[in-house]
């Protein structure tokens, strides 16, 4: 296999960490969702939570996404 | 102009010097990245100094929107790190809003034909300005955390209630995640900028090789077109999401340093 070929594999194999951050950010809202239609007087206060669980799950799939773009781009 | 036309992804990034510098070995160049970094100070300076120029007991339009701004960043100062974290609340403010405002100035459409270097540029789009951020947030931390706790400062890395026989691993873990602390902050809102505007441009991109392949193509050339409509809108949310995520972390952050003992 020539070094060009595999520098793209290697760049589609490192997007896989998506599927892992899709799932995470499914079971955080989903969950955030469902407890705030049980008790909704109590979601206003939990919504700053939600939001840094997202971005901590986001993280993991940007990583991903940064380390695509530094085999594509900088090798 | 063609070089513009025909540009990928990634040529939206690319740093212009605009006033070439050099001191010894440093390229201090005036670069377009310096220059949308000064448009964000002075659009937030602007804002703010014309909704608060003419205090009125009842707000009008202007001044509501600088009071919003500001109950929205005191109240996350204060919940998370209390009454005696509004020290911070003028340094959480300035990274708030200028982190939004070069996130949004970044959004801004390009005038056609206009030379590269005016075109609207990220700052926080390149990972230097991002981490420079967040090892500006770090530095505050450590000073803070070591000018008021001492050398309890280190109790950060204990926490409360775990078996004596965890405790070596616990910390370990504790200080590595500590020691990547600047560099997930950093990496969050750079990945998320880049990402952005990557994706944007790749769907404008297919809306122009759809048109240019002709007849039954460029009828459908409208669904990426609305695609990237809706990414636009998307990237506004992003845009004000990575700057509160930003701020909030600091404020996090930032009381740990305050009340390393009790964590």
């Amino acid at each position: 296999m020539d070094a060009a070929a595999a520098k793209l594999i290697g760049a589609g194999i490192a997007a896989l960490p998506l599927a892992g951050a899709g799932v995470g950010l499914g079971i955080i809202f989903g969950n955030f969702l469902s407890g705030a239609f049980r008790n909704p007087s109590a979601a206003a206060a939990n919504q700053q939570t939600m939001l840094i669980a997202f971005a901590l799950t986001e993280f993991t799939g940007l990583l991903g996404f940064v380390i695509a773009m530094l085999i594509l781009f900088v090798f | 102009m063609i070089d513009a036309l025909a540009a990928g992804p990634m040529e939206q990034f690319e740093i212009v010097p605009l006033v070439p510098l050099r001191i010894g070995a440093f390229d201090l160049s005036f670069t377009n990245s310096s220059l949308w970094m000064v448009i964000a100070v002075g659009a937030a300076a602007a804002l703010l100094m014309a909704a608060t120029g003419r205090r009125a007991l009842i707000p009008g339009r202007l001044q509501s929107v600088a009071e919003i701004f500001y109950e929205f960043i005191a109240d996350m100062v204060r919940g998370s790190i209390g009454q005696e974290g509004m020290k911070f609340f003028p340094y959480v403010f300035t990274l708030f809003i200028f982190i939004l405002m070069a996130n949004l100035l970044g959004l801004a459409p390009t005038i056609p034909f206009a030379p590269a270097a005016t075109h609207p540029f990220t700052t926080t789009s390149h990972i230097i300005v991002t981490f420079s951020l967040a090892m500006l947030t770090i530095a505050i931390v450590l000073i803070y955390g070591f000018a008021k706790n001492g050398l309890g400062f280190f109790k950060l890395f204990i926490p409360s209630g775990v078996p004596a026989w965890l405790l070596p691993l616990i910390s370990l873990i504790e200080f590595v995640s500590f020691l990547s602390r600047p560099i997930s902050l950093g990496i969050r809102l750079f990945a998320n900028m880049l990402a952005g505007h990557i994706i944007l441009k790749v769907f404008a991109g297919f809306i122009i090789s759809l048109i240019g392949a002709g007849g039954v193509f460029s009828l459908i050339s409208i669904f990426p077109f609305l695609g990237a409509v809706a990414i636009t809108l998307l990237e506004f949310l992003v845009a004000f999401l990575q700057a509160y995520v930003f701020a909030m972390l600091t404020c996090i952050y930032l009381n740990d340093a305050a009340h390393a003992g009790h964590h």
